[in-house]
């Protein structure tokens, strides 16, 4: 498993209800069950992965979060969870408010725009950062909320978020120790366990 | 040769169960006695744990997979989903299709004969419900040497009944996957309905439903409802690649006769329903149809009435069904989610409409057969 979901899995409790936002294949939520006998679903929209679910044997709801996520009732999960979907949504701050809204606690990842190669790139290059964890051409991504650890922490401020933990990784998912003097600067991907207040 | 394929259940043969115990309907009347026709694919296991039971839709019956005989030119209305290596895996699974209660293809019916007078039941067969369809199915579950379903699946209709087994014998099936179905029909779904049923009815050879006994079968009421019903299987987008505005002759001809290509289809759809099928079976399948709705007989909703089932569920729509839109599976993963329950959902992107449903889709056969193939047996 991805370095990144599995300090996820970390956080989460054994025996929890889980909603995994833009799941993928599933691979999460399995560990999830397997390990933490965990229960809960994942969302996804892509067919592929939601074949991959499905061989997986992780529930699975075609649906587009975008659409809002009226279906489910208010804190009916402990954790919800989005890993590297964030900066996809069309409504960042509404998503995030309906996350805290039908979970207990949040779980987010994702890039940080703040990171030093991307700064760099923009700065001398003069052109959209393109990185291991930001992939795509600037025409073509799927990006389209791009932040900065310091943008996501204003907005958690912003909307009454409370951040209950914070790690900072590199694109090997791994916690280096400038990473927490400079985490804006030096941090590729950043994860949260957030509450609302 | 078609029935040889490695994937196909290859030459079956219908069995007959009669069940001597009388049936309670929803409708107050009780059948003493039933013939069920039913056909079985694969070998039930030894401790009787792998057995699937397929519900029929409106114009089903017991012959979903293979062929009755060599040379025949179409299988069984399933034979997509049913077979070796198929998501209904023949190999894995023993599978049973009954024609319901009510059909017309062997199980006891209209056109069967009334015991209490001796002529053929017509209009005076007792109207049934999904729940009765059931029940009847539970009994030959029972004959069967079966104490639970692996699976219980349908499409449709036949969507519906696997709702209701999960909701009335909640520790019979293991999972319940309901294929392009919904939790009741629409106004507009019961409107489309009571059109073929006027269609039927108003028919002059129709005589009250005793048309058997006069000798006449209201051909034309009967193959009006069928066109109907069939434009509304279809996608707008699946008629207009089908057929367009192609002529059916040389050019326009200012006449009454088939102009289009799509009118000579539906008459040709219409007669060969006509030959095959029997008008009071279509009459009671509608009010079947119309008759579901499990919410109503709860305080609460569908939520309340999923809260004592066991199953676990797949769910099923199609993108262009827009008699049985995926809106509606949606409220019935709404209501299973805010139940509690297992659940997966899947909306399959397709042009075929509520037709869908029974067409060999990528997509579709692998979430269905990758589903089907953790269910432990």
């Amino acid at each position: 498993m991805r370095n990144d979901l599995q300090i996820i899995a970390d956080w989460i409790q054994q025996g929890s209800k889980v909603l995994d936002l833009g799941c993928g294949d599933g691979t999460l939520l399995e560990y999830l069950k397997r390990e933490k006998s965990v229960s809960g679903y994942g969302i996804e929209i892509a067919p592929e992965a939601i074949l991959g679910c499905t061989q997986r044997g992780v529930n699975v709801i075609k649906k587009d979060i975008d659409q809002g996520m009226s279906d489910f009732r208010e804190q009916s999960f402990d954790y919800v969870v989005m890993s590297q979907s964030l900066q996809t949504m069309r409504n960042t701050d509404r998503a995030l408010l309906d996350m805290l809204r039908i979970g207990k606690e949040g779980i987010i990842s994702f890039p940080n725009m703040g990171y030093i190669r991307g700064r760099l790139q923009f700065a001398l290059k003069g052109h959209m950062p393109v990185t291991k964890s930001l992939t795509h051409t600037w025409y073509e991504t799927p990006n389209i909320h791009l932040c900065t650890i310091k943008d996501f922490e204003n907005l958690c401020k912003e909307l009454g978020i409370e951040i209950l933990e914070r790690i900072v990784v590199d694109s090997e998912h791994e916690s280096r120790l400038g990473m927490k003097w400079f985490p804006n600067l030096l941090g590729k991907v950043a994860l949260y366990r957030v509450r609302k207040l | 040769m078609p029935h040889t394929s490695a994937h196909s259940v290859g030459l079956v043969k219908p069995q007959v169960f009669h069940c001597a115990e009388p049936l309670a309907l929803s409708c107050g009347k009780t059948l003493d006695q039933y013939t069920l026709m039913f056909e079985s694919y694969g070998e039930l296991n030894a401790d009787a744990s792998n057995a699937i039971l397929i519900c029929h839709a409106l114009s089903g019956n017991h012959h979903a997979a293979g062929y009755h005989r060599e040379g025949e030119k179409y299988p069984g209305w399933w034979d997509n989903a049913i077979g070796p290596g198929k998501p209904i895996d023949t190999d894995k699974f023993f599978v049973i299709c009954c024609n319901n209660i009510g059909g017309c293809n062997g199980s006891t019916g209209p056109v069967s004969t009334n015991p209490d007078t001796g002529n053929v039941y017509g209009a005076d067969f007792p109207l049934v419900t999904v729940r009765d369809w059931v029940n009847s199915q539970r009994q030959l579950m029972h004959h069967l040497g079966i104490q639970a379903w692996a699976a219980v699946t349908g499409g449709s209709l036949g969507g519906m009944q696997a709702l209701q087994w999960s909701i009335d014998y909640p520790d019979e099936l293991q999972h319940c996957i309901c294929i392009a179905s919904a939790p009741n029909l629409t106004a507009q779904n019961i409107a489309f309905n009571e059109v073929a049923r006027q269609a039927i009815t108003s028919d002059p050879d129709f005589c009250g439903g005793h048309y058997l006994l006069e000798g006449k079968r209201p051909a034309s009421g009967l193959r009006l409802a069928r066109m109907l019903g069939h434009i509304t299987y279809l996608s707008d987008d699946a008629m207009g690649e089908k057929f367009g505005r192609k002529l059916q002759r040389d050019k326009i001809h200012y006449d009454y006769g088939s102009e289009f290509q799509v009118e000579s289809y539906l008459r040709y759809q219409g007669d060969k329903f006509v030959d095959a099928f029997d008008a009071n079976t279509y009459l009671l399948m509608t009010k079947a149809l119309d008759y579901f709705d499990p919410a109503s007989e709860c305080d609460g909703g569908l939520s309340k009435a999923l809260q004592a089932t066991k199953a676990k569920y797949l769910v099923m729509s199609f993108t262009t069904d827009w008699r049985f839109q995926p809106n509606r599976s949606e409220e019935i993963v709404s209501a299973l989610l805010d139940a509690d329950k297992d659940v997966s959902y899947v909306e399959v992107e397709s042009k075929s409409g509520h037709d869908a449903f029974l067409l060999d889709i990528p997509h579709y056969m692998d979430v269905f057969k990758a589903y089907l193939q953790r269910v432990e047996v």
